[in-house]
């Protein structure tokens, strides 16, 4: 956006033409007690190299994770990222792109998404994929709402092993919709097939399930799928999608719809996001689908072109009506995605996903090697997994952070009934040298 | 284009009443309006319809309008033929392109519709 000054002559003509004597006169309706009074605290004005050291020095308070080493996942997740992905991210091509609405002059922007579409069909095993959303857990709900609209049915399935906020933000969707959300309990931090073989029948829309799971556990997909399938309820699977470097796509075990947070792939942990909410499902929902589809097309004289091809389901057309009122996608993020993935490749992602695993389990044997740490639970896990502390992973963390490292998720948090414990998780950017350090500290933790 | 046998919404819909049962599609001025008409969403058999509420959707390359139920009743027929080619609302508004069929509840309904002539003016002010 350009910054377009005023000078003082612009203030006094722009307040006499509203017949106006002062800047103060047009927040007149503004009442006193709820307007600033005085001035704004603020230093007085910098040099740009006084700014700049200023600036520097509140953001080195920050902790950041190039210094730390973090073993804390539970949904975003801290991976190597090829330094090409931030550079071409930086074209302002695409970051100062908005909405490629004029498909003339934003081929660039919707080649990308165009690629990152595919990307994700050959990632989950799906036929279509939107254009992306906000995040994982937003994704979800959509797909739990497009299940309901599906079936013309009005229960969902949501097991406890689902991220616990991904469940909340669907359940705030779902009950607002009118729809039913069944909780499904966890046996040992699995989804309890029991409970799901007892419960379901012709009434429920959609079965949830996450893959891998919270806990980082492996779900018995295959069995919820067939289950699912039974009772002709649409199964909707939320992926990890660097899991799937090494895991079954879910579309190959009969997910109508495959969901997932995409953060992972190229973009850095920061803060609270941005996230990438990706959304993968059949041809035959293509029409329900919250979001916009970019197509590959050709022009009048032949040349391969790109286009939206289905938007009329948002927001902006469709108004209260549309599918979703999550009207802007995660374009720059989807981008992110999609030249990691390029760069990586097949055998890349594979890799990664291995490595992944191999150094989560590195750490689990010699996490629970050490005296009053035991695993939480004995399922086969992807790069997470809780275990029982000896206190309270608070004080367990503060002294991790003393020594400069990162410690798991206390799940006190959300599963209070667990006792003391925490998630952790081992991504491939962590060393051999880091997981020793951990495990040191977490050995010399009472000394 | 305007045929003199049926009824006619403010919002564009036809309706052509045979008894207690009537036919329901769009006028020759909306699919000129909407284009190229590319899904048409229908109402599902045995659902039973308020007049005004929007039962069924039609979706063209920029556009998505509902369409309204013109009186309140049953459905009873809805046009398969649509999901496969949803152009024949625009080869043929009034007859191969009609939407669903329904069993009118309140005959008196009816005569809050408007006539052929009526609508003909109603569209010339519609703002372009």
């Amino acid at each position: 956006m350009r910054y377009i000054p005023t000078t003082d002559q612009d203030r006094k003509e722009m307040l006499k033409s509203l017949g106006l004597q002062s800047v103060e006169e047009l927040f007149d309706d503004v009442p006193d007690r709820v307007r600033l009074q005085g001035e704004l605290n603020l230093p007085s004005a910098q040099t740009e190299y006084e700014l700049f050291k200023s600036l520097k020095s509140l953001a080195e308070k920050n902790n950041n994770l190039e210094q730390y080493p973090s073993f804390l996942g539970a949904g975003a997740y801290g991976h190597l990222i090829p330094s090409a992905v931030q550079h071409i991210l930086s074209r302002s091509e695409f970051y100062t792109a908005y909405t490629p609405y004029q498909p003339e002059i934003s081929q660039g922007v919707l080649q990308a998404i165009y690629e990152y579409q595919s990307l994700i069909c050959s990632l989950t095993g799906m036929d279509v994929a939107n254009a992306s959303l906000y995040d994982g857990a937003t994704a979800l709900a959509e797909a739990a709402v497009l299940a309901g609209e599906a079936t013309k049915r009005k229960k969902i399935f949501l097991p406890m092993t689902i991220h616990p906020e991904y469940r909340m933000v669907t359940q705030l969707y779902l009950e607002n919709r009118g729809m039913e959300v069944i909780q499904i309990p966890h046996d040992k931090g699995q989804t309890d097939l029991n409970y799901l073989k007892d419960n379901i029948n012709e009434e429920i829309a959609g079965v949830l399930i996450q893959q891998p799971n919270f806990f980082g556990i492996l779900e018995e997909v295959k069995e919820v799928a067939s289950l699912t399938q039974k009772f002709g309820a649409l199964l909707v699977v939320s992926v990890n999608p660097i899991s799937l470097g090494i895991l079954e796509a879910p579309g190959h075990y009969g997910a109508d719809i495959a969901v997932g947070e995409g953060q992972g792939l190229g973009n850095p942990v920061a803060f609270g996001g941005p996230f990438l909410g990706f959304f993968a499902t059949r041809d035959r929902f293509i029409r329900q689908i919250p979001g916009r589809i970019v197509g590959a097309t050709k022009d009048i004289e032949g040349k391969r072109g790109f286009v939206l091809t289905l938007q009329t389901r948002e927001q902006h057309i469709r108004r209260q009506r549309a599918s979703s009122n999550i009207c802007s996608n995660q374009a720059l993020n989807a981008l992110a995605a999609t030249v990691f993935l390029c760069l990586v490749g097949k055998k890349g992602l594979q890799e990664v996903a291995n490595l992944c695993l191999q150094k989560a389990h590195y750490a689990y044997r010699k996490i629970t090697s050490i005296k009053g740490y035991s695993p939480l639970f004995t399922q086969p896990f992807f790069h997470e997994f809780p275990i029982q502390t000896p206190d309270s992973p608070e004080v367990i963390n503060k002294v991790l952070l003393e020594k400069g490292i990162i410690g798991g998720l206390d799940l006190k948090r959300h599963y209070p009934e667990l006792g003391p414990s925490m998630l952790l998780c081992v991504t491939e950017a962590r060393t051999k040298k880091e997981i020793d350090t951990l495990v040191q500290a977490l050995e010399n933790y009472h000394e | 284009m305007y045929p003199e046998d049926r009824y006619y919404t403010k919002s564009h819909e036809w309706i052509k009443v045979e008894g207690n049962h009537a036919t329901v599609g769009v006028t020759y001025y909306a699919q000129e309006q909407l284009v190229e008409v590319v899904f048409v969403e229908l109402p599902e058999p045995g659902m039973e319809v308020k007049a005004g509420d929007g039962i069924a959707v039609l979706e063209s390359v920029k556009a998505v309008s509902d369409i309204y139920a013109p009186v309140s009743g049953t459905i009873l027929e809805v046009n398969k033929k649509l999901e496969d080619q949803p152009e024949l609302i625009n080869k043929d508004p009034y007859g191969e392109g009609w939407i669903f069929s329904l069993e009118i509840i309140q005959k008196e309904e009816i005569d809050k519709l408007i006539r052929a002539t009526e609508y003909q003016s109603h569209i010339k002010n519609e703002p372009k």
